[in-house]
């Protein structure tokens, strides 16, 4: 082999590329990178394509991930409200679920590139409005999912005891600082009533069943374990306002708690299935959660010691209080639904509601001293999206876009840039503004999905930049492209304590170290005080 | 002097290599999870085998390893095959392309695509809980010639997009002398439920 025509490069200056490069983040603070940085400020051309996603969920990181694989020269800056990154993979799913985690290794890889600036601890919106971002990057992207929960607008939902929102029980037992004081009472009764059949419900459901000693080393926070293992529940009913066939849960958190040992299951009447020929002939994934529910749990009745129910076709009509203990949920009143009857089995299928022969409304009451409602996570604007032209579609709770993650805007205003699409419509887009993941396309879909719909996003923004350079939210030479560092002077004016990648990784090694003594795989913060202790 | 050109060519391959990798492709050694893996992987340069040492080293004395509730699987590292042993695999992407590969047995799709840089997410680490490693065996007889999906699989599979009749996870889909041959094909990702409003504005 001829070394002789290649050019020299001397081996201490290949050693210190190397390992800027290997360990990306002593890279940025190292004085080489602080002078291609500054170097790279004056030439707009050349600078890099700053890009700031609000939001450190799923959606936030993969849609990163993407982006950082598909435009060379992309700067990611992710804000975060915590001091802890991952959205709903760290505060939604189930500390039973630890495999569904698994997802945080990928987007650990991701925060390691040079090219990717965590700013953890700040409230766009609140402690930071988001009219400092704009001229600073070339492009933001909504990321920040659905912070609220529907509500059910019955009698007595409002209660302060005994009822509860199916997020919060998840935010509070999962360590998310804003529910970490929610301290709902599992001891006022057997009976627990959840209304709403997605997996949310179901993971309520299979947390207040199970055996508070399978639970002991999962990443659960230590004073839910305290508070479930005080839990008197011991039947949980799952109730739907429609039938099995439109049920939003999924079939592997149903064989879940069909499988938890001494757990046993209320069969479901058989007249709410479709004939056995009907079920054969549906698409695989109904079919087979059909047959599952059909079939039922295994487990002995006489010697379970909880039970669990799904009812269906049951609408809340309000929440009924003993007449002795005035503060003790006693019942809950149901009208009772039934299915379109032109086709009951379809997914989409409609209720009515059910009359007596007397013309009376069907009803029935359901023994409950502990209620949830899981009705649907609901996202909001947030404060200051219109000061950016973005508007909100209350009615849909989503930031309107073009299905690709480009906020949208309607023909009849003068914002926008106007595009005709391949088939002749016309639609007007926000140039530089983008959204992804829940706040884009509802709050619907596992990890998977996130995933695929983050992806889409931040192939329109990429496709963007590659037909229109790096002016997408600021006109050719306004914007300034200094991102986090053209913020950060804001922001400390305002007190707002930016963490970084690092801090969080000391917190995390705090809690695993935490969680190591009491056997657990971490034992999470619950307030945002404690985490920002360690740093 | 033309071997200290050699050494610092090699080290600008990997200077170069590791820039690809900061720019997040999906090249599995860097990942988190090769903190837990052995150091004494056969198929790592030099310079990778010193860094996850180092690793290694910085987690015994910063923090002790953490239990673990889930089985971690190692994912993305396969064993080289032995010589006249190697099994056929070949992935067809979403592009049509069609990349052909020699393993051995005991490797599974979603490790044997990732260790190639095939486009294959595995969200969920290959603990089959979720189903971004969807593969669709193209040929009937070799999908009937597998063991049966397990209920697991099965339940992810009813979330994948794309479902055939022959789908499977690549995570559980283990290389056997049976398999050799195989030709698996990657779902197009890009279903997205709005999208199907507005065309393509490409």
């Amino acid at each position: 082999m001829s070394l002789q025509r290649m050019p020299y490069i001397c081996a201490r200056c290949t050693v210190r590329t190397y390992r800027a490069l290997r360990s990306p983040r002593s890279h940025l603070s190292s004085p080489f990178a602080r002078q291609r940085r500054h170097l790279s400020q004056p030439d707009q051309a050349s600078r890099p394509f700053r890009v700031a996603i609000v939001g450190s969920g799923p959606a936030g990181f993969y849609a990163a991930y993407r982006l950082l694989a598909k435009v060379d020269d992309a700067v990611v800056d992710m804000y975060e409200k915590l001091p802890v990154p991952f959205g709903l993979v760290r505060f939604g799913v189930a500390p039973d679920h630890p495999e569904v985690k698994n997802c945080e290794e990928k987007f650990t890889e991701v925060a390691g590139s040079p090219r990717f600036n965590f700013i953890g601890n700040v409230e766009l919106g609140d402690s930071l409005p988001l009219s400092v971002l704009k001229p600073h990057y070339d492009a933001i992207l909504f990321a920040y999912g659905a912070p609220k929960d529907k509500r059910l607008g019955i009698q007595g939902e409002d209660a302060l005891r005994s009822v509860y929102s199916a997020r919060e029980f998840v935010g509070w037992y999962n360590g998310l600082p804003e529910h970490r004081d929610l301290a709902p009472d599992l001891t006022t009764g057997e009976n627990a009533v959840i209304i709403g059949q997605g997996n949310v419900a179901l993971d309520v459901a299979r947390i207040l069943l199970s055996d508070v000693d399978s639970l002991r080393q999962t990443d659960i926070a230590d004073y839910a374990l305290a508070e479930l293992s005080r839990s008197k529940i011991k039947r949980v009913r799952v109730v739907g306002r429609r039938g099995p066939l439109q049920a939003s849960f999924t079939i592997k958190e149903v064989r879940e708690l069909l499988q938890l040992p001494s757990v046993s299951f209320d069969p479901i009447p058989r007249d709410l299935f479709p004939p056995d020929d009907a079920i054969a002939a549906l698409p695989r994934a109904q079919k087979r959660l059909m047959q599952l529910l059909a079939k039922g749990s295994t487990n002995d009745p006489t010697t379970a010691t909880k039970s669990w129910s799904l009812d269906f076709l049951l609408f809340p009509e309000c929440l009924n209080w003993s007449p002795i203990f005035p503060y003790r949920l006693s019942h809950v009143r149901f009208s009772r639904n039934e299915l379109d009857p032109t086709d009951p089995f379809l997914p989409s299928a409609k209720v009515s509601p059910k009359y007596l022969s007397s013309g009376k409304r069907a009803q029935i009451d359901i023994p409950a001293n502990t209620f949830f409602r899981s009705v649907g996570y609901k996202s909001l604007p947030l404060p200051g999206l219109s000061d950016l032209g973005v508007p909100f579609d209350d009615s849909r709770g989503v930031i309107p876009n073009d299905g690709f993650g480009r906020v949208t805007v309607p023909l009849d205003t003068e914002a926008g840039s106007r595009d005709r699409l391949p088939d002749g419509s016309l639609i007007s887009h926000l140039p530089g503004l983008y959204c992804t993941g829940w706040v884009k396309r509802g709050p619907t879909g596992v990890i998977a999905t996130t995933m695929t719909d983050a992806f889409s996003t931040a192939d329109a923004i990429a496709a963007d930049v590659a037909r229109s350079g790096h002016s997408l939210l600021n006109s050719a030479g306004e914007g300034t492209g200094l991102g986090w560092e053209g913020v950060r002077p804001e922001a400390e004016q305002r007190g707002v304590r930016a963490t970084s990648w690092e801090d969080w990784e000391q917190i995390d090694r705090a809690e695993r170290e935490r969680g190591q003594r009491r056997g657990k795989i971490r034992e999470k913060f619950g307030r945002v005080e404690e985490m920002l202790e360690v740093i | 002097m033309s071997f200290w050109k050699a050494v610092s060519l090699n080290f600008l391959r990997h200077a170069v290599a590791a820039e690809r990798i900061s720019g997040s492709q999906p090249a599995r050694f860097l990942s988190y999870s090769s903190r837990f893996s052995r150091a004494s992987r056969s198929s790592r340069t030099p310079m990778i085998t010193y860094r996850t040492a180092k690793q290694q080293i910085w987690r015994q004395v910063g923090t002790p390893r953490s239990f673990s509730a889930t089985a971690r699987v190692q994912h993305g590292h396969i064993t080289p095959p032995k010589p006249g042993e190697e099994l056929n695999v070949s992935f067809i992407d979403k592009d049509g392309e069609k990349y052909d590969f020699q393993v051995s047995e005991g490797d599974n799709l979603l490790d044997i695509a990732q260790a190639n840089d095939l486009e294959m997410e595995g969200a969920c680490g290959g603990s089959c809980a979720c189903s971004t490693c969807h593969v669709i065996v193209e040929d009937p007889d070799m999908f009937d010639k597998m063991e049966e999906p397990s209920d697991d699989e099965n339940d992810m599979l009813d979330l994948a997009f794309g479902l055939t009749e022959t789908s499977r996870l690549g995570c559980q889909v283990v290389m056997n002398k049976d398999l050799d041959g195989l030709v698996v094909r990657l779902p197009s990702m890009t279903r997205n439920m709005q999208a199907s409003d507005f065309q393509s504005k490409k």
